[in-house]
C-alpha cells in the first residue's frame, strides 16, 4: 500500500518535473533575456506572422537572421494574410505581421494592434501558372475561358484573389473558375496535382515550384500589383526581436533574398 | 461554479456507491464546461441584432442548401455501402476481418485533409481511377457536386457503419435462426428479420453520420475545392467568412451549430445505448 502510493507521488512528481522544465525552457526562449548571450539584444523567440506566398523567402530569411544572432529563433505562422490579421485581433501572440495586401494590414492596425507605421517592403505580381512544359499552350488570360480550360482562382477575400479580380476587370476577360482557393498555396498545388489547367498566383510562388508549374506572365497583371506591408505588433512578447526582424527584412541582405524569390522593390 | 454534490441526489433508487466522489465530480464538471462554454462563447458574440439581414444573404441560403443536400446524398451512400459492410463484419467470419474493420475505420481518426489528398490521388484527374473515368466516359469528379458528397461520405460511412455493426452485434441471432428453419432465404431473413430488428441502429447511425457529413471540411476542400452553389458547403463558408468578417463567420456557425445539436439532441440516448 504504502509501496504504491510512493510510486504514485513519484510519478506524478515526475511529470511535474517535466513539465515544470519545458515551461521553463519555453519561458526562457519567449521573454527573458538571456544575460550570458554574446550578441547584443536580440535574443529569444521572435513569432513572425507572415502571407503564404512568403513561405519559402521568409524561411530562407529567418534562416540567415538565426545565423546572425544566435540568440534569437523565429518561428513563421504562415497562412492567408486576412485569416492572420483575424487571428491578431482575436490576441494571438505575435511579434511581427507581414501581409499580402494592405488591406488586411489595416484591419491590425485599426483595430489598435500594430505598433508604428507599417512599410511596404516588397510588390508582388501575378502570373499564369500551369503545368510544366505547358501542354496546353497558355500564352495570356484568354486562352483560360475556353469552355474546357479549368482554371483555379484565390477566393475574392484573400489577397491573391482580390488581384486576380483585379486582373481579369483590368482586362476585361471574364472567366469562371471551378473553383476559388482560400490561400495562393491551395491554387497553387491544385496545378501541381494536375487537377486544374491553370491557377492566377504570385509569380513569387510560381518560382519556387519551377519543378512542377510554368508561370506565363500576362501584360494586364501590370494592373494589380499588392503591395506586401509589414509591422511591429504592439502586443508583441518580443519587442527588441521584432524591431530586429523587421529592420533586417527591409535590410539589403534581406532585400537581396526576396529579390531572388521574384519580388519587386517598392 | 462546482455543482452541489451529493446531497442534491435523488433520495430514492440509490446505488451502493451513494456519494459521488469528488475526485471524480470535479473533474467531471470541468469536462462539461470545456466542451460547452466554447459553445456559449458561440451565443455571446452573435450579432442578434443584425441576424436576420445576415441570414438572409444569398451566399449564406445557398451554402446551407448544398450542405442539407450532399450530407444527405453523401448519408444514402452510405446507407447503400455501409449496411452490408456492418452487416458482413458482423455476420461473417473470414480470413482478415479484424484488418477490414480497422481499414474502415481509418477515416475517423485520419485528418480530414489527408482525407482529400487520398481521394485526389484516386478520384482526381490525373488519379487511379480519376485518369480513367475522365478519359474514357468524360466525368471528373473533383470540383463537383458529386465530388462533395464523395469526400462526406468518406469521412463519414465509419460512423454509421460501427453504428449498425454494434447494432447487428446486439440482436438477437435466434430470430434469424427461426425464419432459417422456416424456410426464409438469406436475403429474406435479411431483409425481414435482420434489418427491422437493428433498424434503431440503423436509424442511429444515420443520422450521426448525416451530422459528421454536415461538418465536413478538410476533404471537402481539398478534394472538391470551394465554388459558391457548387462544392461551397457551410464549413467552407464559415472559413473564408472568417477572412474577411468575422461576424457572418459566427452566423453561420450557430446555424450550422444549430442544426447539429438539433439532429442529435432527436437521438436521445440511443446511440449511447446500444452495445
Amino acid at each position: 500500500m504504502r509501496a504504491r502510493r510512493f510510486r504514485t507521488a513519484l510519478a506524478a512528481l515526475t511529470a511535474l518535473a517535466a513539465l515544470g522544465l519545458t515551461g521553463c525552457a519555453g519561458d526562457a526562449d519567449t521573454a527573458s533575456p538571456q544575460p550570458g548571450s554574446s550578441s547584443p539584444g536580440v535574443t529569444g523567440t521572435i513569432t513572425v506572422f507572415a502571407a503564404a506566398s512568403l513561405t519559402e523567402s521568409f524561411t530562407a530569411i529567418g534562416k540567415d537572421f538565426e545565423a546572425a544572432n544566435p540568440g534569437a529563433k523565429v518561428t513563421f505562422s504562415f497562412a492567408g494574410s486576412s485569416a492572420l490579421a483575424t487571428q491578431i485581433n482575436q490576441g494571438a501572440p505575435a511579434d511581427v505581421f507581414a501581409s499580402a495586401a494592405p488591406a488586411n494590414m489595416k484591419t491590425v492596425t485599426d483595430a489598435g494592434n500594430g505598433d508604428g507605421t507599417p512599410t511596404t517592403f516588397v510588390k508582388n505580381q501575378l502570373v499564369i501558372a500551369v503545368p510544366k512544359g505547358n501542354p496546353n499552350g497558355v500564352t495570356g488570360l484568354t486562352d483560360l475561358t475556353k469552355p474546357d480550360a479549368k482554371v483555379a482562382l484565390c477566393a475574392e477575400q484573400v489577397p491573391c484573389g482580390a488581384a486576380a479580380k483585379k486582373a481579369l476587370t483590368a482586362a476585361n476577360v471574364k472567366l469562371t473558375p471551378v473553383t476559388l482557393e482560400q490561400d495562393v498555396k491551395g491554387a497553387l498545388s491544385k496545378v501541381k496535382l494536375g487537377e486544374v489547367d491553370a491557377a492566377l498566383v504570385y509569380r513569387t510562388d510560381a518560382k519556387a515550384s519551377t519543378a512542377d508549374v510554368d508561370g506565363i506572365e500576362f501584360p494586364e497583371s501590370a494592373g494589380a500589383i499588392n503591395d506586401y506591408p509589414i509591422t511591429v505588433l504592439k502586443s508583441a512578447p518580443n519587442q527588441a526581436g521584432a524591431q530586429a526582424f523587421v529592420a533586417y527584412v527591409l535590410s539589403d541582405a534581406g532585400k537581396s533574398v526576396l529579390t531572388q524569390a521574384g519580388f519587386q522593390a517598392p | 461554479m462546482v455543482a452541489r454534490p451529493a446531497t442534491v441526489a435523488p433520495p430514492h433508487r440509490r446505488r451502493r456507491t451513494g456519494r459521488i466522489p469528488v475526485a471524480l465530480l470535479v473533474p467531471a464538471a470541468l469536462g462539461l464546461l470545456f466542451l460547452v462554454l466554447p459553445l456559449v462563447g458561440l451565443l455571446v458574440r452573435t450579432p442578434w441584432s443584425t441576424l436576420p439581414q445576415r441570414l438572409a444573404e444569398p451566399g449564406v441560403l445557398t451554402a446551407l442548401r448544398l450542405s442539407l443536400q450532399t450530407a444527405t446524398l453523401a448519408t444514402l451512400l452510405c446507407l447503400a455501402l455501409g449496411v452490408p459492410l456492418a452487416w458482413l463484419l458482423a455476420r461473417i467470419e473470414f480470413p482478415g476481418r479484424r484488418v477490414v474493420r480497422a481499414l474502415v475505420t481509418v477515416p475517423l481518426v485520419l485528418p480530414p485533409v489527408v482525407g482529400g489528398v487520398a481521394l485526389l490521388l484516386v478520384f482526381g484527374r490525373r488519379g487511379l481511377l480519376g485518369g480513367w473515368l475522365d478519359s474514357t466516359f468524360g466525368i471528373t469528379l473533383p470540383f463537383t457536386t458529386t465530388g462533395v458528397v464523395l469526400a462526406e461520405a468518406f469521412v463519414a460511412m465509419p460512423f454509421l457503419i460501427i453504428a449498425v455493426e454494434g447494432a447487428l452485434r446486439g440482436a438477437d441471432t435466434r430470430y434469424e435462426e427461426a425464419a432459417a428453419t422456416l424456410g426464409a432465404g438469406r436475403w429474406t431473413t435479411f431483409t425481414h428479420v435482420t434489418l427491422p430488428l437493428v433498424a434503431p441502429g440503423i436509424a442511429a447511425g444515420a443520422v450521426l453520420c448525416w451530422a459528421r457529413a454536415l461538418g465536413e471540411f478538410g476533404a471537402t476542400i481539398t478534394f472538391a475545392g470551394n465554388f459558391p452553389g457548387r462544392t461551397q458547403t457551410m464549413p467552407l463558408a464559415v472559413y473564408l467568412a472568417l477572412e474577411t468578417d468575422l461576424e457572418s463567420a459566427i452566423v453561420l456557425s450557430l446555424i450550422l451549430l444549430t442544426v447539429s445539436v438539433a439532429i442529435l439532441a432527436s437521438l436521445r440516448d440511443r446511440w449511447i445505448t446500444s452495445p
